[in-house]
């Protein structure tokens, strides 16, 4: 034991990595966090996978990251017909695999076929299934197919961004299957790199009528320390990269400060939630506290946001508001703004609910002191500062907190399976700008609704409410009319808080000078979202 | 001189951490969040840390928790050693047997993975000092197999050593002979154990940290403290950070001085 502690320890303290060779010309150079689970487009279920198959595989439409308009890719055009129940696609003219085999309507059905399959258990597939059933495709020539769903699906044509389209399956062991998109893998070294080759098919071109992409490669670094890709960053030997903590920009902005970029409030949010889940871990009282709205304002009311902002994020993010960051201007209710710390406040609605702050402990009506864990996930530097500032500022209204990091998979059984655990800090990672994405959280029979998940009945009037408007939204074609549901979803989340909102930290990225074409923009893949017209010096 | 000179260093360290309360300027907890990451200067010696603490206050007290615990786990782990050595060393074969079956089991383990296990069993609001008691008291009782194999091996070693054959054929009884000849040679070996658990625990409950185990925060630990040596950034930003680091070396020389047989001592076990 005592040498494997001393190892982790040791790994921990000294990291060390194998040297990296110097990149080739016209070749971007970045890292990723680890081995890709997988090669194949339809069982992405990581961010390693993710980013591969946004590079390699080629979709019908493409969500512009900057417009968050919908644009046509391998699709040419697409519409909804029959009451919104029928969204057909037509293909473009002489589409190819990478390998040069053609790509037609037949593939895109087996694609779409394969990731409906149940037996496949495709998370892509997931958005597009619905309760009613499978949607019945029709191919009407090699270049038009149309998907049939028993009920209208409004904002469907978007889920098409992250279905890439897979040619027939490969039968040479070994060998990576072709892709439709700006790059095909070319090669793989698990734990040390994936290398991707630019596919001479891809059908696009720049305005002078030159092929797509400019990049000849792409060698993407198996890199998990965030410390030495930061090294190599700054000695010149990776070009990007696509995610930085604070403290890690502070760097890049003090050391070469052309290659830092903050794109301010970024998609993401932070923020810590009390189990309302039934528990047999859960004392009665501590349920009744965790149930009680007023307590969770009076919570929030003594959280110092400002502070978490400057000292955990050095300045780096914003002091949260809502479910949806104003960074995500369409969507975002303008009329909600961030709460303010009022400590005097807190301690009259906690005085309202029965507490009691006696010789610096706040006791409840029965007398039990006010005490609670919160949990958050170990090795998050920014998160555990963040839970030590609650902590601190929840003292000072007689709270005691025990502040507990856990490794993540124990976070995970806790908070998902066990319910054995009182309160828990993390925060989203969105991955696109609609908040129909977010479903899953907020409704009460959702598996992801973390405060009490897959209920059978909604536990409050509120959540019944929310339910009504997630599910109105979901069936409306309409953004202003989703929009004015949304709003309301927001309107009653700040009201209740179930999930206490801290900060939206800000989008930090770093691109070298030598990188041009780069388009940041804060729903992911950041940087990377226009790879195909990116051009190295 | 070298002895006497560790003597005093140890004395020192062990007197401030004792009056920890007394001698650091601030509580180990207290955030100046006007502060945060401070140089060294007059008002915060070793500056602060990333959330405005006082470093020199928190390694005051970490010294305290650190310098108490791994060595009484260390002496733990020792004792138990000994005594399973010496148990597995007797006349009774299905003692030594089950005794080295018993320790090959534990040293196969995967503790780090029962210690993940350990975590999710312990309650989440166990307060910082019995969390920091458990893990050092599991540690002391979890690492006693490496030095039970060295025990084992110096004793057997020992007892079929010409000395002790003679001794015996001169009348003398075992446990004189234990006594008088094998414990000053079993001595040192136990004091080299000592000395390379007492580390070797120290780092440990930093690594625990990440899992949740270990001395929870507020509460500073010389592991704890010395996390922060994972951020290259923070140690060139502020060197004051290796301050732990230095301490946990300086200690462990004063042990290995304090150790080290004197001349007249010397001569005496020759």
């Amino acid at each position: 034991m005592i040498r494997l502690l001393f190892f982790a320890a040791l790994v921990l303290a000294w990291p060390v990595s194998e040297s990296p060779a110097a990149p080739a010309p016209k070749e971007l150079h970045f890292a990723i966090a680890g081995d890709p689970l997988t090669f194949d487009p339809l069982q992405v279920s990581e961010s390693n996978a993710e980013t591969i198959r946004y590079l390699t595989a080629g979709v019908l439409v493409r969500v512009n990251r900057a417009t968050d308009q919908l644009e046509p890719e391998l699709a040419e055009s697409w519409q909804f017909s029959d009451g919104g129940r029928t969204l057909t696609f037509h293909l473009r003219a002489g589409l190819k695999f990478s390998d040069g085999s053609p790509l037609t309507s037949a593939d895109v059905s087996r694609t779409i076929s394969r990731a409906l399959d149940p037996k496949e258990a495709s998370p892509a597939g997931d958005t597009i299934r619905t309760a009613e059933g499978n949607p019945e495709i029709r191919i009407s020539s090699p270049r038009d197919i149309a998907l049939r769903y028993k009920a209208a699906r409004p904002g469907l044509d978007r889920l098409f961004d992250s279905i890439g389209i897979a040619p027939p399956a490969l039968k040479t062991p070994g060998k990576f299957a072709p892709s439709a998109g700006p790059f095909y893998v070319a090669e793989y070294r698990p734990a040390v790199s994936v290398r991707l080759q630019r596919n001479p098919n891809y059908w696009k071109h720049d305005t002078a009528g030159l092929p797509l992409p400019a990049i000849e490669s792409v060698r993407l670094d198996i890199q998990q320390n965030h410390d030495l890709e930061l090294a190599r960053f700054l000695r010149g030997e990776l070009q990007l990269i696509n995610r930085l903590d604070p403290e890690s920009f502070a760097r890049v902005k003090k050391e070469q400060p052309a290659a830092a970029r903050n794109l301010g409030a970024s998609l993401d949010s932070e923020f810590l939630w009390f189990n309302q889940a039934p528990s047999k871990t859960l004392p009665d009282w501590k349920k009744k506290w965790f149930i009680s709205t007023a307590f969770r304002h009076a919570i929030s009311l003594s959280i110092h946001r400002d502070d978490i902002v400057r000292i955990a994020y050095r300045g780096f993010a914003h002091p949260g508001t809502g479910p949806v960051s104003p960074s995500n201007r369409f969507w975002f209710n303008s009329t909600l703004k961030p709460l303010a710390t009022n400590v005097p406040e807190a301690l009259k609605l906690l005085s309202s609910e029965g507490f009691a702050l006696r010789d610096g402990v706040l006791r409840d009506r029965t007398g039990h002191a006010v005490e609670f864990s919160l949990i958050t996930n170990s090795g998050n530097r920014t998160r555990e500062n963040m839970g030590r500032l609650i902590q601190d500022d929840l003292k000072k209204v007689g709270i005691h907190v025990n502040f507990v990091p856990l490794e993540f998979g124990s976070l995970l059984e806790r908070i998902a399976k066990s319910f054995d655990y009182e309160a828990c800090l993390l925060g989203f990672a969105n991955v696109d700008a609609d908040p129909m994405a977010e479903k899953n959280i907020w409704l009460s029979s959702g598996g992801q609704h973390p405060w009490w998940p897959s209920q059978k009945t909604p536990a409050t009037a509120w959540e019944a409410r929310i339910d009504e408007l997630e599910l109105k939204q979901a069936a409306e074609g309409s953004r202003e009319t989703r929009k004015k549901a949304l709003d309301e979803v927001q309107r009653i989340v700040v009201a209740e808080e179930p999930l206490i909102y801290l900060v939206n930290p800000d989008y930090l990225c770093a691109v070298a000078p030598s990188l041009h074409g780069v388009k940041p923009s804060v729903a992911p893949p950041q940087l990377l979202w226009n790879t195909e017209w990116l051009r190295l010096d | 001189m070298l002895r006497k000179l560790a003597l005093c260093i140890l004395l020192t360290i062990l007197l401030c951490a004792l009056f920890a309360p007394r001698i650091a300027p601030f509580p180990y907890d207290e955030q100046f969040r006007d502060a945060p990451d401070a140089a060294p200067g007059a008002r915060f010696l070793m500056g602060t840390d990333d959330i405005g603490r006082d470093r020199f206050s928190r390694l005051l007290y970490a010294t305290r928790v650190s310098l108490l615990l791994a060595p009484a786990a260390a002496l733990v782990s020792v004792a138990l050693a000994l005594l399973l050595s010496l148990a597995a060393c007797s006349r009774f074969p299905l003692a030594s047997h089950t005794i080295s079956g018993f320790t090959t089991i534990c040293l196969s383990l995967p503790w780090l993975f029962l210690f993940i296990i350990l975590r999710a069993e312990l309650p989440l609001n166990t307060a910082p000092l019995t969390s920091a008691l458990l893990t050092f008291a599991l540690m002391g009782l979890a690492g006693w197999a490496w030095p039970a194999r060295v025990f084992t091996a110096s004793i057997r070693e020992i007892r079929q050593s010409g000395w002790v054959l003679q001794s015996r054929a001169a009348g003398l009884r075992g446990w004189r002979i234990a006594l008088v000849h094998g414990w000053p040679h079993l001595r040192h070996i136990a004091g080299a154990q000592f000395r390379v658990l007492v580390p070797a625990y120290i780092l440990s409950e930093a690594s625990l940290g990440l899992l949740g185990l270990g001395v929870s925060d507020p509460l500073p630990s010389w592991g704890n403290l010395l996390q922060d040596l994972q951020h290259p950034d923070t140690v060139r930003a502020n060197p004051w950070v290796l301050a732990p680091l230095g301490l946990l070396v300086l200690v462990m020389i004063c042990l290995e001085s304090l150790q080290t047989p004197t001349s007249a001592s010397a001569g005496v076990s020759r």
